[in-house]
């Protein structure tokens, strides 16, 4: 573990970009290549990074698993809560036009919410999976 | 024509190979072709997709679950024939499937209609450049919801199947 020092100081400088890097790919889906599920992923194996290199124990104070299993639902319960929001402001299922002053904001809105709601399920599924596969591991 | 010839070798690398930890890193090898192959055909935002999940985190857990089990694939103990059957027929279940497609390169295909409608829509009613993101959650953003419950029916699934609950009930055999 102490002898690693080339691949913790890598890590530590590596970490903040790809973090980055996904609210990056988040944020700018609207306009260049990505979205929620590639951003997810991204986020998801930043913290995948940091439990290969500085251990799974670490990893679970930072992101703890509870906070990690609630997020799993809460993500496609934000998606399903635009659906509903949609149906509350007088359009269909899904439909976002309504939920600003005007149609094409409101799209935006809508996209954006829903957008976040998959990487939130996306990001933590990651993360859930990869703690049961690694924690089976252990002792 | 390069990337497609060297795709087939690592598809015959992972069926011929008998250790795992050769299998997982050719597949991950072929992730990343493929996701060359996506971006020459200028599918930059599934090419992502498939170099983050396939090549990135899926390697990452088959190395995972590789560390749990040996790392040489054991004989099979059952003939292929049962297997040989199964893939046979799924095969020629998809090949007939490709049969209700359009003709190839019929003018009034979907995507030739579709998409150019897609095209000249998305801006003015969504604000938003990239048409794969609008595409994807609005205009088809039932489906998106969709993928995202199959995503998380995935997840808890696998949780039920590999989590130890801290009293130390469930998943508890060894």
């Amino acid at each position: 573990m102490r002898l690693d020092v080339i691949l913790r100081i890598t890590a530590k400088l590596i970490l903040p970009m790809m973090l980055l890097f996904a609210v990056y790919v988040q944020f700018h889906g609207d306009y260049g290549p990505g979205g929620g599920f590639q951003a997810g992923v991204i986020a998801g194996a930043t913290v995948i990074l940091y439990a290969l290199i500085y251990g799974l124990g670490a990893t679970m104070v930072v992101v703890p698993v509870a906070v990690v299993e609630a997020l799993i639902p809460l993500g496609v319960l934000v998606y399903a809560a635009t659906g509903v929001m949609g149906l509350l402001t007088g359009g269909n299922f899904l439909d976002y036009s309504h939920l600003a002053d005007d149609e094409v904001h409101g799209q935006e809105w809508g996209v954006f919410v829903v957008e976040l709601g998959v990487f939130v399920t996306v990001a933590s599924t990651m993360v859930a999976i990869f703690y049961a596969v690694a924690g089976r591991g252990r002792r | 024509m390069m990337l497609l010839s060297m795709l087939a070798v690592t598809t015959v690398g992972v069926v011929r190979a008998r250790n795992l930890f050769a299998v997982a890193v050719l597949s991950g090898v072929y992730s990343f072709l493929m996701a060359s192959v996506l971006i020459v055909l200028d599918a930059v935002d599934v090419a992502m997709t498939e170099a983050t999940v396939g090549a990135g985190i899926s390697m990452v857990l088959v190395l995972g679950v590789l560390h749990l089990t040996k790392t040489d694939e054991a004989r099979p103990v059952h003939r292929a024939l049962l297997p040989l059957f199964v893939a046979t027929v799924t095969a020629a279940i998809l090949v007939w499937a490709v049969s209700a497609l359009p003709p190839f390169g019929i003018a009034d295909a979907p995507i030739h209609v579709a998409g150019p409608d897609y095209l000249a829509r998305s801006l003015a009613e969504t604000g938003i450049a990239n048409v794969v993101t609008s595409v994807l959650a609005s205009y088809r953003g039932f489906d998106t919801l969709g993928e995202t419950v199959v995503i998380f029916t995935a997840g808890i699934a696998v949780l039920m199947l590999l989590k130890r609950t801290p009293s130390g009930r469930g998943g508890e055999s060894s």
